[in-house]
This record gives C-alpha cells, sequence and structure tokens, in this order.
C-alpha cells in the first residue's frame, strides 16, 4: 500500500510516498502503529492525522484496496 | 481509484484556488463584487520578515492540493451556511515566497458588515486549523516546517 507524505513527514520518511505491507481491511490505527515503529520520528512528532481519500480519517477507520492514504503532519497554512 | 487533480473549484457564489502563481487582490474583490453587497471584507495574509526574533529569507508553501481544495470548499459551504453572505473566495499560494508577498486572499461579500468580518475571521481561523497545506521558514542558518498556529 502507498503512503503519501507531506510537510515534516515528507523529511522523516526520506520520501514522498512510502510502500507498506499491510493486510487487507486494516485499520488507520493499525497502519500509524506500523509506520511508527518502522519511523521512530513519525512517533516523536506526537500530533498527525491520517486523511483517506481526501478526508480525515480515525482511528477505527478501514482501509480498503485503492484508498489513497496521507499522512497530515499538524498543518500551516495562511 | 481515479484521482483527480483539481486546482481550482468554482460555483456561482464560491471560488476555490490554490496557485503557484502570485495572487491578484484586486481579481478577488471584483470577483466576489455583486450588487445585493454593502460590503466586502478581505483578509490578505503577508509573509513577515521574522519569527520569535529570527530573520526568515523566505517560506515556501506544500498543499496536498486535492484534499486542500476540499477541506476549502467545505470551509465556504460553512460559511454559506452560518452566515447571509453572497460570496466567497479563498485563494491560496504554493512554492516559494518572499517577504511581504501573498500566501492567501480570503474575500468575503456580504449585505451588512458584520457577517462579512464575521466569516472572513471564520473563514481564515479554520483555514489555519484544517487546510492541509504547510509552511517551512527558510533562515540564514537553517530551516524549519512550521508547527501549528495559535
Amino acid at each position: 500500500m502507498k503512503v503519501l507524505a507531506f510537510g515534516i513527514v515528507k523529511d522523516i520518511f526520506s520520501n514522498s510516498i512510502v510502500d507498506v505491507h499491510l493486510p487487507s481491511d486494516s485499520t488507520i490505527k493499525e497502519l500509524k502503529i506500523l509506520l511508527e515503529e518502522k519511523y521512530p520520528g513519525l512517533h516523536q512528532l506526537g500530533s498527525y492525522m491520517v486523511a483517506m481519500n481526501n478526508e480525515y480519517a480515525s482511528n477505527g477507520d478501514v482501509i480498503h484496496e485503492g484508498d489513497e492514504v496521507a499522512i497530515i503532519p499538524p498543518v500551516s497554512g495562511g | 481509484m481515479v484521482k483527480i487533480h483539481i486546482r481550482k473549484k468554482t460555483k456561482l457564489n464560491t471560488e476555490i484556488k490554490i496557485s503557484a502563481d502570485p495572487l491578484h487582490i484586486q481579481s478577488c474583490i471584483d470577483w466576489v463584487m455583486s450588487p445585493q453587497c454593502g460590503g466586502i471584507n478581505v483578509f490578505i495574509g503577508t509573509v513577515r520578515n521574522e519569527t520569535k526574533g529570527k530573520k526568515v529569507i523566505r517560506l515556501e508553501f506544500e498543499a496536498y492540493e486535492s484534499m486542500a481544495i476540499s477541506e476549502m470548499n467545505k470551509i465556504a459551504e460553512d460559511v454559506l451556511k452560518k452566515w447571509p453572505v453572497q460570496k466567497i473566495l479563498i485563494h491560496h499560494r504554493t512554492g516559494v515566497l518572499q517577504t511581504c508577498e501573498v500566501p492567501v486572499v480570503i474575500a468575503v461579500a456580504a449585505a451588512h458588515r458584520d457577517a462579512a468580518f464575521n466569516a472572513c475571521r471564520y473563514a481564515i481561523d479554520t483555514l489555519k486549523q484544517t487546510v492541509p497545506i504547510w509552511k517551512k521558514e527558510i533562515f540564514e542558518d537553517g530551516e524549519v516546517w512550521v508547527g501549528p498556529h495559535p
């Protein structure tokens, strides 16, 4: 599964897109645990959101094949 | 899923845009101007030359464009529900911006000023909390991604 990264998360992943291996129908929470193990910097960041198909997602939401998943660090536009 | 890349969304009373090119303030005002309006409130964000006493050389803005457009559109929809507003426009820049350049313009036109002021304030405050856009501050001796705004 491909995960998009923006802002500081791009630096943490050293990439704007990473490939993770997650069983089908995993939840956002499970994705976060896997990513935080692989990238301790994400855990240190503390607060971040995950978006699925351009909408903020909750920990319990299930990721389906083909969903566009992105890690959203604290925003700072304006 | 087919990824549709939208940079601009225009309806009769709403215009949302993310642009790598400079924003034109007068065009934003012209777009919201309408005969039913008694006033237009405009918020113009500008690049400041320092942060906490440290000299800022330039800013770099990055957007998750498809989601940013969607979140900006939600703000406009909320505004039109909450206040008697005729038209709302939200434009945001991406890329490298120097001091005094304009990263964001929000223009709100309403029959009466209270609605225009309140709606404009709500729009910029909400944009800073929900729209997936990030700025990096470039200093003389390094750079940092900016955290959430107060």
